[in-house]
């Protein structure tokens, strides 16, 4: 819905990616990018057609099924970082883990595992920070670690650079491709930067709402 | 995910809000508070006239009636005597008093006592140890308050009748006495075997007797009444054993606690209101972090939770908070209620009021956050990566649906539960309903008005703060009803109690009579007219009353009607009370017939009187236009056919009747006459009154400026009450508005910001605030006025009878105040807002 007037954002999708692999969707503003990726982490259902996320159909799950699913296989960078600004970094990484079913965490390991992660995005500073008082980069670093805390399988990433300066958002692409590569994650990288894009192996090409290309790539 | 998760996640989520949260906190602290104080009162009054029942009564068992005890109960008297009782007796009548050095006159009521009577409790005498003392020689004892309104002192002479007495000392405290009843009626004690001195207690004058018994075996008194009760009845004597006294007392108390703890409910309903308007904003800025949440894997139901724990937190300290400030209140409420409490109330905690002050404190924040919170039930996770992103709401949520339904049974059981009957409850559940829908109602359209007619030509501050009534997360409506319902209340009865005492003052209009005599006997008219006519005192009316009983409804007598519990029942009073009655052959000006005929010469009903009855009496008695009734005139039986049904207008100082009689019939029966003048000055009013006592000592004289005064002080008592518990409302409404302010901040301080970088003065941000605040106080005193003037308007015209008075002025006032109020506190509440540097406050904002 939009203004309270249903409006068909995408049409005739037809995708596969594969597992591990590092796929980016590029187009222009308002091509459907970012509707793809909601669909694609089963944050909605398509009104036609069907998401099949990790051998499970998303269409047959409920809503907080599907928010099950994402707790345990989805991890999740925002191009405006979304962290919770009442929590602290440290806090805010250990939100997934968290939410993930209570005899899987071990307060104590959980905590280890949000400060290594926070330390190879090089923050292990700063744990106890809010994020007014960090930088715009650094809360994005903290957006990655906190999407790689409950070792996700996929991970999605919608204009992770979109709100950084070329410098810093270099950086934190970097890390972001060095830590899929360490922890064998399929990303899904939604961007309208060419040159973030030419970071992945395979780049899809929305316009309309429709893929207009797929073509695999060598990734820089 | 656990519930350890949830509770973790709602404290660190309430970490920056709990400041900002707190006002509401406070919200819900000063309604729990008022309903704490309130019912732990009444729990104390109920244990401290259960523990002091006895001591207030005086006795173990009273007997009263209007006329002397007859033979039968003389018997019954002696025979309990006899038995080991101590008995009592007192004799009440009402007569004029007058301070011969003061020459100053007074309605009194004399009271003579004999015997130990009261046997228990204390009675107090300045100075000490008079009560029995003073009964040896010409002396009375008086109340306090009569020494002032005579002018007179201990040691002065006092004219009771024909019989002179020295006044000896005061009565400082008398078991089962309220504050009040000195404004009521002064009394006078003066010593039994001196009565006849006075020369008033003749054939045919009003008088009550009773009788006092300390009998030791309480549970026999009761089993001695009960088999006695027909007896009593059939010779018009009434009985309080200590059971009952105990029962009508806590009874009495009860009911004026309720009342005063309706009002308190409404301060608690604010809080409510202050609650889910707090939270609505709440949600509104925690919706991102709930998608976040959900986009995170969190479940609906999972991110609820966190913030229902925040707002059950925030309902739980509001609570105990209350509690605790209840407690408090609940030692000053004695003091508060004071004139109408007979007895001291000792301070105990009640433990049933705390813990239902807790629980209904907790209840009503939770069911009146519930609304605003399923907002976060609803957030589409998608809102993460979207922030336009909405979700097509459902129409019917049947969650939303069961809020709504839980949030209105929730009100009805409080009210009902806390009102002195369902019926009331359910009534002010629906007054305050439709107060509160009117109210936002009113606050809606006139923001509404104001955004139809905007000043688009006005001045920047001034335009903007008028815009900011209906920016997005405005609290404009939220506002107007708590502070509304506070200005609605006062002014409520504020405009009530004027009209009622401006109604009265109607009376003491130049052309309205100010002196009624009455008593006056037949051989005594012409003297009476005659001193009356040297004080310059026109006669302008004279009635004849002439005292009776019912003996007969149609063929049935009282004694079978009073037996009869399966025909429909006729209320005791109305059967055993003595009736005045007059004879005259037109209608008077208080009075229109619905019913029937008035007396005509043509018409005559062979050997029955024929009488025109009152609409109210003829409801009581279930008799109608051609029924017969029959009356005992001083030991002579009339009968009497009712040929018409009148409605009187009995707010009128005139003299009014249930039964008028046809002229002649009781032209010779015992009878006294009632006379009305006008004198203007008071001096010559008190001198005229002197002047009548000191040759007719028996002739009564009320003063209707007394009485007025009397009923403006009880009036003003009452309001007093009702006053202390409605600045609870008052407070709420303004914590709320102090809330409404402080949840905004956020937005304000940044508007402020941005408009101080692109270059306005913190004056300009003065301005725009003072606008917006004194616009919205405006309003919210605007809707609180006319809606309390609206139900004045129906509660004088429909509730008292009365014509109803717009008092203007005060009524402008009163909105005026609660603009410039509202304004400051506005102000004062905004003074970092106004302050902040624009750089200072962009790196806050810098995200």
């Amino acid at each position: 819905m939009s203004g309270g007037r249903p409006l068909t954002v995408l049409r005739d999708i037809d995708l596969e990616i594969e597992a591990a692999g590092a796929v980016a969707v590029v187009g222009p503003s308002g091509s459907g990018k970012t509707t793809l990726l909601g669909l694609l982490a089963g944050l909605d259902l398509p009104s036609a057609g069907h998401v099949v996320l990790d051998g499970q159909n998303l269409n047959e799950l409920s809503e907080d099924e599907r928010a099950a699913v994402r707790a345990e296989k989805l991890g999740f960078v925002f191009q405006s970082f979304q962290l919770i600004p009442t929590l602290t970094a440290l806090e805010n990484v250990l939100v997934p883990i968290e939410l993930q079913d209570a005899a899987a965490v071990n307060g104590a390991d959980a905590e280890d595992r949000a400060k290594e992660l926070l330390d190879r995005v090089g923050l292990g500073d700063r744990t106890h920070h809010y994020p007014a008082q960090l930088s715009g980069g650094e809360q994005q670093r903290v957006g990655l670690a906190r999407a790689f805390a409950n070792r996700p399988k996929i991970l999605m990433a919608d204009e992770p650079t979109g709100n950084l300066d070329a410098d810093t958002g270099g950086h934190v692409i970097d890390l972001m491709v060095k830590l899929n590569r360490e922890e064998g994650t399929t990303l899904v990288l939604v961007t309208h930067d060419v040159e973030l894009a030419s970071k992945a192996y395979r780049i899809v090409r929305l316009s309309g709402g429709r893929i207009v290309g797929d073509e695999q790539v060598t990734p820089r | 995910m656990s519930a350890r998760f949830t509770l973790a996640m709602a404290r660190r989520e309430s970490r920056s809000t709990r400041r900002r949260l707190v006002l509401y906190v406070v919200a819900i602290t000063l309604g729990v508070a008022a309903l704490v104080a309130i019912n732990s009162f009444r729990a104390n009054v109920t244990s401290a006239v259960s523990d002091q029942a006895r001591n207030l009564m005086g006795a173990d068992l009273q007997l009263g009636s209007r006329w002397e005890f007859s033979e039968d109960i003389e018997a019954l008297v002696d025979s309990l005597e006899q038995a080991g009782a101590l008995v009592s007796r007192v004799t009440y009548f009402t007569s004029m008093a007058l301070a011969t050095r003061s020459g100053l006159t007074r309605l009194v009521e004399v009271m003579a006592p004999t015997g130990g009577y009261p046997f228990y409790g204390e009675l107090e005498t300045e100075p000490a140890e008079l009560w029995q003392a003073f009964r040896t020689s010409r002396q009375v004892l008086v109340d306090p308050a009569a020494l002032v309104q005579l002018d007179a002192a201990l040691g002065d002479t006092l004219a009771i009748g024909r019989g002179r007495f020295v006044i000896a000392g005061t009565v400082t405290r008398l078991p089962g006495d309220i504050g009040l009843r000195s404004v009521v009626g002064l009394r006078v004690y003066l010593p039994a075997p001196y009565l006849e001195e006075t020369g008033l207690l003749r054939f045919g004058s009003i008088s009550y007797h009773q009788a006092h018994f300390k009998i030791d075996d309480s549970q026999a008194v009761n089993e001695f009444v009960e088999a006695r009760d027909s007896l009593f009845e059939a010779n018009r004597v009434w009985y309080t054993t200590v059971d009952e006294y105990e029962e009508d007392l806590t009874r009495g108390l009860d009911r004026l606690a309720s009342f005063l703890g309706l009002v308190g409910l409404v301060a608690l309903l604010l809080g409510g209101v202050g609650v889910a308007s707090g939270v609505h904003v709440f949600v509104s800025e925690k919706l991102d972090t709930a998608a976040v949440l959900r986009c995170l894997g969190a479940r609906q139901r999972q991110t609820f939770a966190i913030y229902m724990a925040q707002a059950g937190l925030m309902g739980l300290t509001g609570a105990a908070l209350g509690v605790g400030l209840g407690v408090i209140v609940q030692a000053v409420i004695p003091q508060v209620v004071r004139d109408f409490l007979p007895l001291d109330v000792p301070f105990h905690l009640e433990w049933t009021a705390v813990l239902a002050g807790l629980g209904i404190g907790l209840w009503v924040s939770l069911i009146f956050a519930l609304l605003p919170l399923l907002r976060i039930k609803d957030v589409a996770p998608l809102r993460a990566l979207r922030r336009d992103y909405e979700k097509s709401r459902r129409r019917r949520d049947p969650w939303r649906i069961g809020t709504y339904a839980a949030l209105v049974l929730s009100l009805l059981a409080l009210t009902v539960w806390q009102a002195p009957r369902p019926v009331i409850g359910l009534a002010f559940a629906a007054a305050a309903a439709i107060t509160a829908g009117a109210l936002g109602l009113t606050a809606w359209s006139l923001m509404r008005l104001t955004r139809r007619f905007f000043p688009r030509r006005a001045r920047f501050p001034f335009r903007q703060g008028i815009a900011n009534l209906f920016r997005p997360h405005n609290q404009t409506v939220a506002v107007t009803l708590a502070i509304g319902s506070g200005v609605f209340l006062i002014a409520h009865l504020y405009v009530v109690q004027r009209n009622l005492l401006e109604q009265i003052t109607v009376e003491t209009r130049p052309d309205r009579p100010n002196l009624v005599m009455f008593d006056v006997q037949p051989d005594q008219v012409e003297g009476v007219a005659q001193i009356m006519d040297e004080h310059g005192a026109p006669v302008l009316e004279s009635t004849p009353i002439v005292p009776a009983r019912l003996t007969h409804l149609g063929q049935r007598s009282v004694e079978e009607l009073l037996a009869d519990t399966v025909g429909p029942r006729i209320p005791r009073w109305a059967l055993l009370r003595e009736y005045r009655h007059t004879y005259r052959d037109k209608l008077v000006g208080s009075e229109r017939l619905i019913a029937g005929e008035w007396f005509s010469e043509t018409d005559t009903t062979a050997g029955v009187a024929r009488i025109s009855f009152e609409e109210s009496i003829a409801e009581e008695l279930k008799v109608e236009v051609g029924d017969r009734i029959t009356w005992d005139i001083q030991g002579v039986p009339v009968e009497t056919e009712i040929t018409s049904v009148r409605r009187v207008d009995w707010a009128r100082f005139e003299p009014n009747f249930f039964a008028v009689f046809e002229p002649g019939v009781l032209d010779d029966a015992p009878q006294s006459m009632l006379m009305l003048t006008r004198v203007d000055d008071p001096i010559r009013r008190a001198e005229l009154q002197r002047d009548l006592v000191i040759s007719y000592p028996n002739v009564a004289a009320i003063d209707i400026t007394v009485i007025i005064e009397a009923i403006d002080a009880i009036l003003s008592k009452v309001a007093l009450a009702i006053r202390f518990m409605a600045l609870f409302s008052i407070a709420s409404g303004l914590v709320i508005l102090v809330g409404a302010i402080a949840t905004t901040r956020y937005q304000r301080a940044r508007e402020s910001v941005l408009l101080k970088t692109l270059g306005a003065r913190s004056r300009i941000i003065g301005r725009i605030l003072a606008t917006e605040y004194f616009a919205l106080g405006s309003l919210a005193g605007l809707a609180g006025v006319v809606l309390a003037t609206i139900g004045a308007w129906v509660a004088v015209r429909f509730l008292f009878e009365m014509s109803f008075r717009l008092p203007g002025l005060p009524l402008f006032a009163f909105w005026a105040g609660t603009a410039l109020l509202t304004t400051i506190i506005g102000l004062a509440t905004s003074r970092d807002v106004v302050r902040r540097t624009p750089l200072a406050g962009m790196r806050d904002f810098a995200e």
